[in-house]
C-alpha cells in the first residue's frame, strides 16, 4: 500500500542549551505520518516523545531549537521556520495539540465559550454571533450537554473529564489536519478515559483528522493506535503496526515495556522491570543508548549504534539482535503469553 | 481468615462537608477491616470518596459518625497528644498529586528528612544523610538529587520523592493515594515491586487508593469498590475480577484498557446507570453473599446475584 505521508520528519535533531551545556533530547528521529491514521508514540518520561512532537508546531522552549533534519508538511520544510508569524499559520490551525492536564491548559478567569471562540476568531476570521454559534456547536460535538448554558461557565465549574472535552473542542475547533494528543487521559479516571478515547476516535472519523497519541499506557495504545512508534533516549527504536508491536516486538526495549505491564504480573512475584535509568543526555552516547540496561546486549551494542533492520515493510527495529550474525534471542516468555493471558 | 489480626477497623463511617448551610455527605455507612500485612484497595472514580476515607484515617478530615480503630485504639475524633503523635508516625500517606505535595522552596534533602527532624529518628547528621540517600536509591532516584529543588523534577520523579518521604519514617500502615497514576509503565512496575518488597520485609500494611483496576489486581489482597461514598462490593481480588456482581464493578472492569490491540478494539464498554436501582420501597443492605465477598443491594438484587453465582 503506497500512501503519501501527510507529515514527514527526517533525521530531526533537537538541541537544548542549559547553563552553557548542550543536550540533545532528540537524536536523528525520522517519522512518517500518513493521512487519517492514528499513530501512538510510546516511551518513558524523558524519552523525548513530547519534545519531538512539540517541534512539529514550533513549541519548543526558548532554549531549544531544531539543529538538523527536516519536517515536510504540505510541501514546506517547517523545521526551517524561525519566525512566530510563520508558526501561527500552522499551530492550532493545521496542527493542534491537546495537553495532558486539563486543569492547567484552560484559562481559569475566562468563560469556556470565549476560550473556544478565541481560537475560531483568530484562525478562521469569523467574528461576532457566528463564531459564538460555532463555539456552541463545537461544545455539543464533544458531548457537552446544555452547551448554550455551559458556554458561559468557568473551568472550575467543570469536572476533569468535561474540562478535557473542552480542551479537545478548542483543539478541534479549527478542523486541524493533525491532532497531537499528549497524554490526553493520564489525569483522568478509567471510565472517563474510555469516554475521551471514544470521543477522539469519533471526531477523527467525522473530521478526517490524523491523530498522534503520546502516551506511556500500552492499554491506551492497544485501544487507539493503527501504528506504534517506540522512543528511547531521543531515538525511535521500533516502529510498526499495532499488531506487529504487540504480537511480534523485536526490540529489547519494547519487550521490557510490554513485560513490565501489571496486567502480566503474577501475584507474589515481582513484576519485570527495566533496571537502571535512561542515559544522561549531556554526554555523548556511544553505541546503543539502551545497551547498559539491556539484558540481551551484545558487545557491539556498546561500540556502535545499530541501524534500522526491516522486519516487514511496515515494521522496523533498531537493534543489533536483528543482524543476521547476531545470536537468536526469543522474546521474553511473559510477552509470548500475553495473548492467552489477555483472553481471560 | 479468622486468625488474621485486624490492624485497622472502620465502623459505620460517615463524613460530611459543610458549605455554608448546605451539608454534603461524602462518605456514608462505610465498614471494612484491614488485616495486618495485607494490601487493601479502595477503587472508584474521582469524587467517590475514596481519598476522603484515606484522609479521615490519617486525621486530616474530621468524621461525623462512626469509628476508626487502629491497633485497638480509636483514632478519630478527639484523642490525646501522645496517641496523635503515634498515629502521625505510624500511619504515613503517599499523596496523589506530586506537583502539590512537595514544598517548592525546600531542597529534596529537607523534604525527605522533615519527618526525621520532627521525631528525631536519626543518630547524627551522617546517619540522616545516609538514610536520605538510601531512601532516594530505593525509589529509583540518584543520591545527588538530594541537593536539588522539586521544580527540577518531572511529575514521576516527584512522586518517587513523595514515596521516599513516607517510607523513611518506618511506618506500620501506609495509605497510598493513587501513588502510581502519574508514573511511567516501567517505573510503575519498579514502584509496585518496591511496595511489595517493603511489605514483606517490614510487615507493612497498605491501604491502596486507585482507579486503575489492572494495577490494583496485581498488588492487592482484597478490593473494595466504592461509588458515591458507599462501598458497593468487597471481595478477594481474584474473586472480584472473576466474579464481579455489582453492575458498577462490572462497568469499571470493562473500562480497564487491555494491552492487546485485537481484543481491545472489539471490547464493549458497560455503562453504569445508578437509576437502575429502585431503593424506594425495598431498602438495600450490606450482605456477605459468599464467605469474604460482600455486596450492597436490596433483597431482590441479592437474589439476582445469588442466581448469578449458581449459574
Amino acid at each position: 500500500m503506497e500512501r503519501q505521508p501527510i507529515l514527514s520528519a527526517k533525521d530531526i535533531e533537537i538541541t537544548f542549551s542549559m547553563r552553557g551545556k548542550y543536550l540533545k533530547p532528540i537524536r536523528k528521529c525520522s517519522l512518517d505520518l500518513y493521512e487519517g491514521e492514528t499513530l501512538a508514540i510510546v516511551g518513558e518520561s524523558g524519552s523525548g516523545k513530547s519534545v519531538f512532537t512539540k517541534s512539529f508546531i514550533g513549541m519548543l522552549d526558548n532554549n531549544g531549537s531544531i539543529t538538523g533534519g527536516s519536517i515536510m508538511f504540505e510541501g514546506v520544510d517547517i523545521a526551517k521556520y524561525t519566525k512566530e508569524s510563520d508558526w501561527l499559520k500552522i499551530r492550532g490551525k493545521k496542527i493542534a495539540m491537546v495537553f495532558q492536564d486539563p486543569m492547567t491548559s484552560l484559562n481559569p478567569l475566562k468563560i469556556i465559550g470565549e476560550q473556544i471562540r478565541e481560537v475560531i476568531e483568530l484562525h478562521q476570521g469569523i467574528k461576532g454571533e457566528e463564531s459564538k454559534q460555532m463555539a456552541i456547536e463545537m461544545l455539543e460535538k464533544v458531548g457537552i450537554t446544555d452547551a448554550a448554558n455551559r458556554y458561559n461557565q468557568y473551568p472550575h465549574q467543570f469536572s476533569g473529564g468535561m474540562r478535557q472535552r473542552v480542551v479537545i473542542a478548542i483543539a478541534a475547533a479549527c478542523f486541524p489536519k493533525i491532532l497531537i494528543c499528549d497524554e490526553p487521559t493520564t489525569a483522568l479516571d478509567v471510565t472517563i478515559q474510555a469516554q475521551i478515547l471514544d470521543l477522539i476516535r469519533n471526531l477523527q472519523k467525522e473530521m478526517g483528522m490524523t491523530v498522534i497519541y503520546i502516551t506511556h499506557d500500552l492499554g491506551v495504545v492497544a485501544n487507539v493506535a493503527d501504528r506504534v512508534a517506540v522512543m528511547y533516549a531521543g531515538e525511535i527504536v521500533e516502529v510498526g503496526n499495532a499488531e506487529e508491536i504487540f504480537y511480534d516486538a523485536r526490540h529489547p526495549y519494547t519487550w521490557a515495556l510490554l513485560s513490565s505491564l501489571p496486567q502480566l504480573g503474577v501475584k507474589g512475584e515481582p513484576l519485570s522491570t527495566i533496571e537502571g535509568t535512561p542515559p544522561n543526555l549531556y554526554q555523548e552516547i556511544k553505541g546503543d543508548a539502551f545497551a547498559p540496561r539491556n539484558t540481551h546486549a551484545l558487545r557491539i551494542d556498546f561500540i556502535e549504534n545499530p541501524p534500522y533492520f526491516e522486519v516487514t515493510p511496515t515494521h522496523k527495529a533498531k537493534t543489533w539482535l536483528l543482524d543476521p550474525r547476531a545470536p537468536k534471542y526469543e522474546a521474553p516468555h511473559a510477552i509470548q503469553k500475553l495473548r492467552d493471558k489477555m483472553k481471560k | 481468615m479468622e486468625n488474621k489480626e485486624v490492624l485497622l477497623e472502620v465502623k459505620d463511617l460517615q463524613i460530611t462537608f459543610k458549605n455554608g448551610r448546605r451539608e454534603f455527605v461524602a462518605v456514608d455507612d462505610v465498614n471494612f477491616e484491614i488485616y495486618r500485612g495485607e494490601t487493601f484497595s479502595l477503587v472508584g472514580e474521582s469524587g467517590s470518596g475514596k481519598t476522603t476515607i484515606g484522609r479521615a484515617i490519617i486525621r486530616i478530615n474530621p468524621t461525623t459518625k462512626g469509628e476508626i480503630i487502629f491497633n485497638g485504639k480509636k483514632i478519630n475524633g478527639k484523642i490525646d497528644k501522645k496517641l496523635d503523635r503515634e498515629v502521625i508516625q505510624k500511619i504515613q500517606m503517599i499523596f496523589q498529586d506530586p506537583m502539590a505535595s512537595l514544598n517548592e522552596r525546600a531542597k529534596i534533602d529537607y523534604i525527605i528528612s522533615e519527618g526525621l527532624y520532627n521525631f528525631h529518628l536519626y543518630k547524627d547528621e551522617e546517619d540522616r544523610k545516609n538514610k536520605v540517600e538510601d531512601a532516594l536509591k530505593e525509589v529509583g532516584l540518584l543520591p545527588e538529587f538530594a541537593s536539588r529543588f522539586p521544580h527540577e523534577f518531572s511529575g514521576g520523579q516527584r512522586q518517587r520523592i513523595g514515596i521516599a518521604r513516607a517510607l523513611i519514617m518506618d511506618p506500620e500502615f501506609v495509605i497510598a493515594d493513587e501513588p502510581i497514576s502519574a508514573l511511567d509503565v516501567s517505573i510503575r512496575a519498579q514502584v509496585l515491586n518496591l511496595l511489595n518488597k517493603l511489605k514483606k520485609e517490614k510487615n507493612l500494611t497498605y491501604l491502596f487508593i486507585a482507579h486503575d483496576l489492572s494495577v490494583v489486581r496485581f498488588i492487592s489482597d482484597r478490593i473494595a469498590v466504592i461509588h458515591k461514598g458507599r462501598i458497593v462490593e468487597l471481595a478477594d481480588s481474584e474473586e472480584l475480577f472473576l466474579h464481579p456482581l455489582h453492575p458498577y464493578t462490572k462497568s469499571l472492569l470493562s473500562a480497564v484498557p487491555i494491552p492487546d490491540p485485537q481484543i481491545e478494539k472489539q471490547k464493549k464498554l458497560l455503562v453504569y446507570d445508578p437509576s437502575m436501582h429502585d431503593y424506594s420501597v425495598n431498602k438495600p443492605s450490606w450482605v456477605e453473599i459468599l464467605p469474604g465477598h460482600f455486596v450492597y443491594g436490596n433483597e431482590e438484587e441479592i437474589a439476582g446475584y445469588r442466581k448469578e453465582i449458581n449459574d
